[in-house]
């Protein structure tokens, strides 16, 4: 689950870059580095629960 | 490659970046007390040597290849061409500062802060790894963030790199603007610390057998709020310095940029004490101090372009949102950070960027004048927005994973945390052999397993 969270962060990063680079009009760049944020996010807490668990099967 | 001309500074802001520039160390020293003082009491000659081991690392690997990888606006740099647009991801310069003339030039004016810039960076961390970071471990991780990871960051935002020129390339406002480094330096270095803290783990008897917390407080407030002050110092200087060599802020605006980073601390101290005497019955000395630091944070990024007024309000949000994210960071998520570092640091910083966006008027001929930076695209302050979450997603979606990519191969070949009887004798004792307060008894409850 760790390694997938980390592979969301990269790829909202890259949806981001991506906008950026290949969008012009501001609405729709607008709405795609959101919705690379949005991923982003979603990457975080995956992280976030992987360490959660590792915790927990410690205790 | 870019060809090298740099920009050229007047007398009067070479005079206030040098004398900025000598205030900085003042920030140092603040952090490292403030780092000892929440710490516990077992392991604050630990921390002290650790600040200056962990600040002795990174100047001096920021000279080795920090500099070279990070280079200074309008000097060689490696460019990718994408879409027909060139972005430009690294610096190209000598090792060892040997392209630099050390004559107050702008670039030497930016290695100089920038050496002191990256060991306030590798500070951060250590307050987060507190009470469990090994010494050497500390230092091995300071050498990969001032080698690799602060280097490449702050060439994008500092160096004349891809998300300063969003502005050019893209219509972006000005690209990515950061005057004093809330995303540069405290962001990446909170993230750092995340990084470092899920990699450590709590520290031993920190939670309960059903998750619970349990409060392990700071060994010394006078510590604490003293170093506060002296932050206040420091940041004075970085924040003026940052902003002219960075942005091209005229001199005259060093008054405004001293006015809005106390303006940001004191609002943001207030509202943590309010808020804490209002849930707790009493105000809270290290949530306030905390509160403090991130008012000092927010502030650096926007802090030469905003009004007074909008300095008090994002010292404001800073105070309260780190006020609840320290709790919830230790509560919800299980991250056992001393220092609060995380929420101070990267959460704050964040704000602090984010903040730049809403409320900043950026001057274009002001940014203009300088440089040759080539920041001003005759773009609007609605895209300056966009340019700023660009920033905010580098961070979480490159940063991150990098600094916990390079900690993780680290622990892999070199375990970052310190035994189990280091744990419970104390860092002190164990790592130093003596203790920062020799003639104190130790209290038996210290060596009590929760």
């Amino acid at each position: 689950m760790r390694l997938t969270g980390f592979l969301f962060l990269l790829a909202g990063w890259l949806i981001v870059l991506a906008a950026v680079a290949l969008l012009a009009p501001a609405l729709p760049r607008a709405v795609f580095v959101l919705a690379g944020l949005g991923v982003e996010v979603l990457g975080l807490i995956f992280v976030v629960r992987s360490h959660l668990a590792v915790r927990g099967e410690r205790e | 490659m870019t060809p090298s001309t740099g920009p050229t500074l007047s007398d009067s802001a070479l005079a206030i970046c040098i004398f900025s520039a000598l205030l900085v160390p003042f920030a140092l020293a603040g952090l490292s007390l403030i780092n000892a003082g929440l710490g516990r009491s077992r392991s604050a000659a630990h921390s002290m040597l650790s600040s200056l081991c962990v600040l002795a690392v990174a100047a001096i690997v920021y000279f080795a290849c920090g500099f070279a990888w990070q280079g200074f606006s309008a000097r060689p740099a490696h460019l990718l061409t994408v879409a027909g647009r060139e972005w430009n991801w690294i610096a190209a310069q000598p090792f060892f500062f040997r392209s630099l003339e050390l004559d107050g030039s702008p670039a030497s004016l930016s290695a100089w802060l920038q050496m002191l810039s990256v060991g306030l960076a590798a500070l951060i961390p250590l307050g987060s790894g507190a009470d469990r970071w090994r010494l050497s471990a500390s230092c091995l991780s300071t050498a990969l963030l001032a080698g690799c990871t602060y280097p490449l960051f702050a060439h994008w935002v500092w160096g004349g790199g891809w998300l300063a020129q969003l502005g050019v390339n893209y219509g972006l406002g000005h690209g990515f603007v950061d005057a004093g480094g809330s995303s540069s330096i405290h962001a990446l270095g909170g993230l750092t610390a995340l990084a470092v803290v899920w990699i450590l783990g709590p520290r031993r008897g920190k939670y309960t057998m059903d998750g619970m917390p349990t409060a392990i407080p700071g060994h010394n407030a006078v510590f604490v709020l003293f170093g506060c002050l002296l932050t206040l110092i420091g940041w004075l200087g970085l924040n003026c310095a940052g902003a002219i060599l960075f942005t091209g802020a005229e001199s005259g605006r060093v008054v405004l940029i001293a006015v809005n980073t106390t303006l940001a601390a004191a609002s943001a101290a207030l509202t943590a004490a309010a808020i804490t005497r209002l849930r707790f019955g009493k105000p809270d000395a290290s949530l306030t101090a905390n509160g403090w630091v991130s008012g000092l944070v927010a502030s650096s990024a926007a802090c030469a372009f905003v009004n007074p007024a909008a300095a008090v309000l994002i010292g404001l949000m800073a105070g309260v949102v780190v006020t609840f994210t320290i709790e919830w960071l230790e509560s919800w998520l299980a991250v056992d950070d001393p220092a609060g570092a995380i929420s101070v640091h990267a959460v704050a910083g964040c704000w602090g960027v984010l903040a730049l966006g809403l409320f900043a008027r950026l001057p274009g001929p002001a940014l203009k004048t300088v440089n040759n930076y080539g920041r001003w695209s005759g773009g609007t302050d609605t895209g300056q927005w966009m340019a700023q979450l660009v920033g905010i997603a580098t961070l979480l979606g490159f940063v991150l994973p990098l600094t916990y990519s390079l900690n993780w191969l680290l622990n892999r070949f070199y375990t970052q945390r310190v035994a189990v009887e280091g744990d419970r004798q104390g860092m002190d004792l164990y790592e130093l052999g003596t203790s920062a307060y020799p003639d104190f008894a130790t209290h038996s409850d210290e060596f009590i397993q929760r």
